[in-house]
């Protein structure tokens, strides 16, 4: 009884602080950017204050659809931040996770745009460069712990990251791409050097861009929350050194982004491909027959 | 409830100006004037926009384009023309092909006089509409 009332209180804390947390993280995020580039930059506050307002702005759809397709990409958002959180198979979140993403680009593509169709079709092969990782990382915490249950894989003695450093840097690798960071924000971006208007969220205004920034403090947070697995074992002391780790992958995003400029389709791909087949197989075949 | 003035987000559109306002427009966003810390953001699409920047004045080409922008942007939205050219031709006035400034087109909120408007001004001009813009967001 006890254990499903933590999973429940475990379930509740990520719908309500998730975006909170995620808010605050993508602040904090532009305030180090700015910094970085010798600017006194925005309040942290600022993203929540870009979503009210765009909550009270008027909203100009192209179609009913459009509306339905954001909804179902926040809900399955959340339910797969829920699934994550709730110690649930990992295999069942990252395939949740697919079927979100493949809502966003629904919604994009089914708008007669150019821009917006583009970068859906840019979104698509993001999918593509960053999945084959995202499976090998479900793999991987497979081989090391013998288990898909995030729950069991957290209550290791070891930490997964001592079998999977190959694999965990894969993972950040990828992380770039699921961020929409440069050299790998091809499909959209924050900056204002976007080469096809603002890609997939051209055609999202008021209140389905307001949608659109939530789920994005979700998904970050739940990103943010497998790269936290790795590290978390049974004892107490691996929370806070996840949060640390966590933080000091956000922070090298934060770098990178500042950087880098943005590459093509190509070269992302088969440089996460590259990465994927390199340090992820290589990691997972060293596990195979070497323990 | 926080205000729309606390996001402004801004869209740029070169008329037929001479570059040197949009110039100043750019160096709005550099380190010494930095917009972005009253949370402005110069996006490049007009759906994303609360106000558009215009530079330069409008001519035959670039009538419709102008008055398209302005049809794709959700309400409430202001317009602030910058440089003399964007208030009514400037320079440029008796060329054949122009037809005057903005307003020629669309309804123009605020307008920011200068041959190049400089940066300080532009600056005064958006604090100017960001005002004219809460009050539009009351109606
Ligand atoms: S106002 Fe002066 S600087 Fe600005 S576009 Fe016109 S001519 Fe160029």
């Amino acid at each position: 009884m006890s254990a499903y009332v933590a999973v429940l209180i475990r379930v509740i804390a990520f719908i309500v602080l998730a975006p909170l947390l995620g808010g605050l993280l993508s602040g904090i995020d532009r305030k180090i950017t700015a910094r970085m580039q010798g600017r006194k930059g925005p309040s942290v506050l600022q993203p929540f204050y870009d979503v009210i307002k765009l909550i009270n702005k008027e909203t100009l759809s192209i179609g009913r659809m459009q509306y339905l397709y954001m909804f179902c990409f926040l809900a399955f958002i959340i339910f797969t931040g829920s699934c994550f959180f709730a110690g649930l198979d990992i295999l069942l979140v990252f395939f949740v996770l697919t079927t979100a993403v493949m809502f966003f680009v629904l919604a994009a593509s089914f708008p007669n745009s150019p821009f917006s169709r583009m970068g859906a079709m840019r979104e698509l092969a993001q999918m593509l460069a960053y999945e084959p990782m995202v499976l090998l990382a479900a793999v991987g915490f497979y081989k090391a712990t013998g288990t898909f249950a995030v729950n069991d894989i957290a209550r290791q003695d070891v930490s997964a990251i001592i079998y999977l450093p190959g694999i965990f840097i894969g993972f950040v690798y990828i992380l770039t791409i699921k961020f929409r960071k440069s050299p790998f924000d091809i499909s959209t971006s924050h900056h204002a050097h976007q080469e096809m208007v603002k890609g997939i969220t051209t055609e999202l205004s008021g209140g389905m861009f307001a949608i659109l920034e939530i789920s994005h403090w979700y998904e970050n947070i739940m990103l943010l929350g497998v790269v936290a697995l790795f590290v978390i074992n049974s004892h107490w002391w691996s929370i806070p050194l996840a949060i640390l780790v966590c933080f000091i992958v956000y922070f090298i995003e934060i770098l990178i982004d500042n950087t880098s400029a943005r590459v093509k389709w190509k070269l992302m791909l088969s440089s996460a491909w590259a990465v994927t087949f390199i340090l992820g197989t290589v990691n997972l075949l060293i596990l195979q027959y070497l323990f | 409830m926080a205000k729309i003035s606390k996001s402004p987000w801004l869209l740029h559109y070169d008329g037929s100006s001479c570059n040197g306002c949009d110039i100043e427009v750019l160096a709005c966003l550099t380190p010494v004037y930095d917009v972005e810390r009253f949370g402005i953001i110069n996006t490049g699409n007009p759906k994303h926009a609360d106000i558009l920047l215009i530079t330069g004045g409008i001519n035959t080409q670039n009538k419709q384009v102008v008055e398209q922008i302005y049809s794709q942007m959700p309400n409430p939205k202001v317009v602030v023309a910058v440089g003399i050219c964007a208030c009514n031709g400037g320079v440029f006035k008796d060329c054949y092909n122009i037809l005057g400034g903005a307003d020629k087109v669309i309804p123009v909120d605020v307008y920011v006089p200068g041959c190049a408007a400089r940066p300080e001004s532009i600056i005064d001009g958006v604090v100017k509409a960001l005002d004219i813009l809460e009050k539009k967001r009351e109606v």
